[in-house]
């Protein structure tokens, strides 16, 4: 065991596929930010709200207020800096923190493809992508062919997670038996041409969409490695994505994956793209002399480096499962539902307003959400427990710094989950304001009162 | 490669032929949204502006005889005139959507409560420009409302105010421009419908965040909590403050029109979600039709019964209560607090309900999915 776990990572393989994922990863980053910046997004969200929803001990996070753009731009220049490979080891490690500070400001923007980079980032840290054709080579005039065959796998191995896990979150009774929330989500498409008002209609294209997207997502790591099904599998990707992205606005997502999964294709396919660029960047190109080429990249701190890539693939494969240690519906109370490639599974919406109390008096008044929370802040606040309780304390304690004395405050809350008929959520006799967030199960959650079965 | 694109691009160009002769034998399924916009528009919107149109030209003429012999004749016509477009007003308030929208046209027809010290500034100096902001609050139906009940003690001197006052003059050309001020503006929302706008909103029936369905939705959404929960009943009862503040209830002057003009607003509503025609009790297609035909298709709740019933809750309890909302509030606010309550629960089930079953977004948020 211990002899093939050796010899495995002494196997080394040709540099190419991960040099061509570099530079897409870099050219997708910058595009990303880019994209973000022109639609006004760092000033919608990351600037002009009053207050910032914080991952649970993530709460010193703060925003920058205008540097905002600072840190935007720092992220965009490293993204440019990846896919050049230039300074590739501090690029990579600026990009990863500068990404993860931003997606920790404010949890209301969380997206699970937003925790993918995050964690793809992190990985890339300690993967050798400027090996080849990257602009380190010519700075150091060193290139390599070679590089240990596990740096590739690794990414493959976490592409596989994304997808398993999140075909294995399908497999619960509201997505395979009520084909919910497809069957809410794919009607309000009638405006699509052809499809719009027939198919997307249709209750058995409803549930036919729900089981084949489970089995895409559970099926697809394993046909893209072999070799026999491996276009096959990219033709599914690719008709899979550009399907997602024409139903929801998914923003990149769907391009990163599509171009994440090329990984998959042997180092054949990498140097023809390389190839392709390659020409494409010739008249660039007169003066610069080939780099020396060596065989085999040589990693200097194995011996760091495999136990914490141990650790962290460890990390990913069992904390999607922390759901478990919960005994409420994960999907009502959503105590361990980030962070586990949990993608457009519900739908899911609220209402919850405040009101603040004054426990000796018994006087009570309502919040206006909208004093205090954008629009976008205020539709993910209703819905999602430890958003209530973050605010519910943001309120007293404005309150109380406004002379207001005894203060508590009570939810009125309603939520509705994959069209059932919406249902109190938060216990309304429980002050808030003395609840703690914690990761134990959060009592002054109303019992759902039905069952879905499954993951 | 190339082989196999093209193979299943074919494979699911095949699946959609197939769908659509199963489609054409048979069922037709679709919900027919431009019927729904079509009804909304000429059997429920144009007409409710016409009427108003007509009732304001009504109040301009009995404005008129006032003006010229003003006695408490004139003025008990006139206040009538004012009740019959204001009541009608309710069943458009609702509508701020392209003209409406753009000119403000809601704010500077019932902002309330009125500000009087605004009113008296602009009556003193004689220069107003009605359609700035900060003169919101001083005009419109409301302004009217303190002209006709407010301006003084009682009828006799409020006669006095516009007869025998120092500046009875500077008076009767305020209200006299208040009124010609909405009528104008009611032409210029009315004519952009009639001439222009009809026809867009019509033929607009996509779901994007600027289609017609989705800004209607929102605006009858914002209506249902703004214009008639928080203003009529939850702001004077002190839903949103330490203590209730009943000189904020609609009409506030005239004392008894307010409970008249929240069972308007809340029968506009009704009368809206269920695609009533204004001018008669023929329904079209409307939010009601559509949930019954979503429903068949997710097999929920028959939310559009639950709505109806909580609606008609809202009016019960709106029926026990003092025609002067402002004296109910002084004397038993708990009956006010009852009517908001229930008011709440219509705004999970059209807000949280309503809105997930037809899939439509609230507000204009357009950042990215998962």
């Amino acid at each position: 065991m211990i002899t093939k776990l050796k010899s495995y990572l002494n196997k080394t393989t040709n540099a190419a596929p991960l040099a061509v994922f570099r530079v897409f990863f870099g050219i997708m980053m910058f595009f990303s930010i880019i994209r973000f910046w022109y639609h006004g997004w760092i000033e919608k969200l990351y600037i002009d709200p009053k207050f910032h929803f914080k991952y649970y001990n993530f709460e010193w996070v703060k925003s920058l207020g205008d540097y905002n753009y600072l840190l935007f731009f720092i992220c965009g220049i490293s993204a440019l800096f990846i896919a050049f490979g230039l300074k590739y080891r501090v690029a990579i490690i600026v990009f990863f923190l500068s990404f993860t500070y931003i997606e920790l400001i404010d949890k209301t923007t969380y997206l699970n493809h937003y925790y993918f980079i995050s964690v793809l980032s992190f990985l890339m840290i300690f993967l050798p992508a400027n090996a080849k054709f990257s602009v380190d080579n010519l700075l150091r005039k060193r290139s390599y062919n070679q590089i240990p065959n596990w740096t590739i796998d690794s990414i493959k191995l976490l592409l596989g997670i994304v997808y398993f896990y999140a075909g294995i979150a399908k497999l619960n009774s509201d997505w395979l038996f009520k084909a919910m929330p497809l069957k809410i989500w794919l009607p309000s498409k009638y405006d699509l041409p052809i499809i719009g008002n027939n198919l997307m209609q249709q209750d058995w294209f409803h549930y036919a969409m729900s089981w084949s997207g489970m089995l895409y997502d559970l099926t697809i790591p394993f046909l893209l490695l072999y070799k026999r099904t491996r276009r096959f599998a990219f033709v599914l990707v690719v008709v899979f994505h550009v399907f997602t992205r024409i139903l929801f606005s998914i923003g990149m997502f769907p391009y990163i994956m599509i171009v994440a999964t090329l990984i998959f294709f042997d180092a054949s396919v990498h140097e023809k793209i390389i190839t392709v660029i390659k020409r494409l960047l010739k008249p660039f190109r007169r003066q610069i002399k080939a780099p020396k080429t060596q065989d085999i990249y040589q990693f200097s701190s194995r011996k760091i480096l495999l136990p914490i890539l141990a650790i962290f693939f460890a990390f990913q494969i069992v904390f999607p499962f922390r759901y478990a240690f919960y005994k409420n519906e994960l999907f009502w109370t959503e105590e361990g539902y980030r962070l586990s490639w949990r993608v457009m599974l519900m739908e899911k919406a609220g209402l919850t307003t405040f009101k603040i109390a004054n426990s000796k008096t018994g006087q009570y008044f309502y919040v206006q959400n909208s004093d205090f929370l954008t629009a976008f802040q205020e539709k993910q606040m209703s819905f999602q427990p430890d958003f209530i309780l973050e605010y519910a304390h943001f309120l007293g304690d404005h309150f109380k710094a406004q002379g207001h004395e005894n203060v508590q405050v009570f939810a009125d809350s309603y939520v509705a989950l994959n069209g059932r008929l919406s249902k109190q959520y938060v216990d309304p006799t429980i002050d808030l304001y003395q609840e703690k967030e914690s990761f134990k199960p959060k009592h002054w959650i109303l019992p759902f009162k039905d069952e879905i079965k499954g993951f | 490669m190339i082989k196999k694109v093209v193979l299943s691009l074919f494979a699911i160009a095949m699946l959609i032929a197939c769908s659509k002769s199963n489609d054409s034998g048979g069922t037709t399924d679709d919900f027919n949204r431009q019927a729904m916009l079509t009804n909304w528009a000429d059997n429920i919107i144009i007409p409710a502006f016409q009427d108003l149109s007509g009732d304001l030209a009504t109040l301009t003429s009995a404005k008129d005889s006032f003006v010229a012999t003003p006695n408490q004749t004139t003025l008990d016509a006139l206040r009538l005139s004012w009740l019959e477009a204001y009541k009608t007003w309710q069943y458009v308030e609702m509508f701020n959507i392209d003209k409406a929208e753009q000119t403000n046209y809601l704010f500077q027809m019932n902002t309330y409560p009125t500000n009087v010290t605004d009113i008296q500034n602009n009556i003193t100096t004689g220069i107003y420009d009605f359609g700035i902001v900060n003169n919101n609050d001083a005009v419109g139906f409301p302004a009217v409302d303190y002209m006709l009940y407010g301006i003084a003690d009682n009828d006799t001197e409020i006669l006095n105010a516009y007869t025998t006052a120092s500046n009875f003059e500077a008076n009767t050309t305020y209200l006299s421009d208040l009124i010609d001020q909405m009528q104008s503006l009611t032409t210029i929302v009315l004519e952009d419908w009639t001439l222009n706008y009809r026809d867009e909103f019509v033929n607009s029936t996509s779901n994007t965040a600027t289609s017609s369905t989705n800004k209607l939705t929102n605006d009858f959404i914002y209506y249902y909590e703004k214009g008639l929960r928080a203003n009529k009943f939850g702001i004077p009862a002190g839903v949103f403050s330490t203590l209730p503040l009943n000189d904020k209830v609609e009409a506030y002057y005239s004392k008894d029109a307010s409970k008249i003009l929240a069972l308007e607003g809340l029968q506009a509503v009704q009368d809206f979600f269920n695609g009533k025609a204004y001018n008669s009790s023929v329904n079209g297609e409307s939010f009601s039709s559509y949930l019954n035909y979503l429903n068949t298709i997710s097999e929920g709740e028959n939310l559009s019964t639950l709505i109806n019933n909580q609606l008609n809750e809202v009016r019960t309890k709106i029926q026990q209560l003092n025609n002067d909302l402002s004296l109910q509030i002084e004397t038993d606010n708990a009956k006010m607090l009852e009517v908001y309550d229930e008011l709440q629960r219509a705004v999970v089930l059209l807000k949280v309900d309503m809105i997930q079953a037809m899939n439509i977004s609230v507000d204009f948020v357009d950042a990215d999915g998962d």
